[in-house]
């Protein structure tokens, strides 16, 4: 990742990605508060949500930007614990795959309950 | 160090003179403590030990001096690293009680402790006893290029001097007081694990020599600084400033540099 | 031969010794991982939706435990300090908020250690805590 951008690019992205995130999980939570806690988690009221095509959007910016963050910032902690070239690669590398993997897997739901193929 | 409290002969303050009975009933103010002394020899042993040694002080005795006193009357092998006495050369830095501080620097009396001990800085190679190697930071600190850089000189402009206001001189003069003791690198955590870290002592210098209006090297040591064992390995914990002992305040140069990298400043 | 003096790890991770701004830095970091733990666990818990409703009830009793309860209200607590104390990270990183360099006179108190920023790091780790009350409040309907 950084051997093909600049430390201050990914940090500016890492910065940004938190900024709009907290205004992604705050629609989320309130979402979620003012349906009622309990009621709101009910099986039938999730899956309407899903659907709402406004609500998947904002499901899966946050999904996406959370990941993006929360994997670099695992990065950051695991490049200053231990050097060395084959260990920074493979820390660089696994956690971009990890962060793709988790996107994926959480797209995989956001669209397939979006679609109503539950 | 003054055991008894007297001044030495010649010192005496004229109202003084002919009273000399009056001032032996001056009882000495001296308190005792225990210094503990971090004794290692990496070519020879294989774990630290300590040294204790019973130290009388007064209110200004240092840390340094408790130290010289342990070297001279009782163990001469100890290694300790000092040379101006007065927290200009950067040469006795230690851990003491736990904490980086400047032997010279810190008073006993200060660490309301009855027990003081005394190891190398972290973060450092251990040479002996209380000694430790700064090849890394010196060669850190070079890197930054700690040096006014311009394609004219002062010899050859018209001029013959690049003239500062005073406003010019403020943005850069806090951080020009290092004396490269390396008591921020010792603090620092991220330093604690990267050894690769530049670390807060040339990212200060960094910011020192960019802020200085003389210079035109601003773009070479971004270049340097931003990258992945750089400037963003800070995470403004603030530790080393708390124990700069000149206060350089490198975590706010550090911040200031920041900004240069995120675009808000020219 | 020199002995490398590395704190390693025990030093990064110990928040003692330099105040309460060492143990922002130190609360930071456990919070970012206990987040990134929490939102892996979210989005896995959230795909038994896609097996119907017998998985979704299922998966959403482990959480209406007190333990569950207790690792939420955790989640809520660690969520407002990261981000609290996140957006005084980057105010500060981009170099606002302690005023400008100047001549050092002793006893030399750093402008970067200054009150508003110990005053902000409180009020996160407040916020945090009254967040964290709230949540307990709507998970056990007070």
């Amino acid at each position: 990742m950084s051997s093909i951008m600049r430390e201050s690019h990914i940090m500016k992205i890492h910065y940004l990605t938190a900024l709009v995130a907290v205004g992604f999980v705050i629609i989320h939570i309130m979402v979620r508060v003012t349906q009622g806690f309990s009621n709101s988690l009910e099986f039938e009221s999730v899956i309407a949500n899903y659907k709402s095509i406004p609500y998947a959007v904002v499901l899966e910016a946050m999904l996406i930007l959370i990941s993006v963050h929360g994997f670099n910032g695992l990065r950051i902690i695991l490049l200053e614990i231990k050097q060395g070239r084959v260990y920074e690669n493979a820390v660089t590398y696994g956690c971009l795959a990890a962060m793709i993997i988790l996107i994926a897997y959480g797209s995989r739901t956001i669209i397939m309950a979006s679609m109503g193929m539950v | 160090m003054t055991k008894g409290g007297a001044l030495p002969k010649g010192f005496e303050s004229p109202s003084d003179l002919g009273s000399q009975e009056k001032y032996e009933e001056v009882k000495p103010s001296s308190k005792t403590m225990t210094l503990r002394i971090s004794k290692f020899n990496p070519d020879k042993d294989h774990a630290p030990t300590f040294l204790e040694f019973p130290v009388s002080y007064e209110k200004w005795t240092t840390v340094l001096d408790a130290i010289l006193e342990a070297k001279n009357y009782h163990d001469h092998s100890i290694g300790v690293r000092y040379s101006c006495r007065q927290a200009m050369c950067g040469s006795c830095g230690m851990n003491i009680n736990g904490k980086p501080r400047l032997a010279c620097f810190t008073k006993i009396s200060e660490l309301d402790s009855d027990v003081v001990t005394v190891e190398p800085m972290n973060n450092f190679p251990l040479i002996r006893d209380l000694v430790v190697g700064f090849e890394r930071m010196f060669s850190t600190h070079k890197r930054i290029k700690p040096y006014i850089i311009r394609e004219d000189s002062e010899i050859s402009s018209g001029t013959k001097e690049f003239l500062q206001t005073p406003e010019d001189v403020e943005k850069y003069i806090q951080f020009s007081s290092c004396i490269k003791c390396g008591l921020c690198n010792s603090a620092c955590p991220t330093m604690a694990a990267d050894s690769t870290f530049i670390g807060p002592q040339g990212l200060a210098q960094a910011y020192r020599y960019i802020a200085d209006n003389r210079d035109q090297g601003k773009d070479e040591r971004l270049k340097i600084i931003d990258e992945r064992h750089g400037i963003w390995g800070c995470h403004f914990a603030g530790s080393c400033s708390q124990v700069c002992p000149k206060g350089v305040d490198p975590a706010m140069g550090i911040q200031l540099l920041r900004g240069y990298l995120l675009g808000y400043r020219k | 031969m020199e002995k490398d003096r590395k704190e390693g790890i025990r030093g990064m991770a110990n928040p003692g010794r330099y105040g309460i701004e060492r143990v922002a830095y130190w609360l930071m970091r456990i919070t970012g991982l206990g987040l990134l733990f929490y939102f892996i666990g979210h989005i896995y818990e959230t795909s038994s939706l896609l097996d119907g409703k017998a998985a979704w009830n299922s998966m959403l009793e482990l959480t209406q435990t007190t333990e569950g309860h207790i690792f939420l209200t955790l989640v809520i607590g660690m969520c407002v300090f990261h981000t609290g104390n996140g957006i005084r990270l980057m105010i500060a990183q981009s170099g606002f908020g302690f005023g400008k360099p100047r001549r050092p006179d002793y006893p030399y108190t750093p402008s970067s250690l200054n009150m508003k920023n110990k005053l902000c790091i409180y009020v996160s780790i407040g916020l945090a805590a009254l967040a964290m009350m709230y949540g307990l409040g709507v998970m056990y309907d007070v």
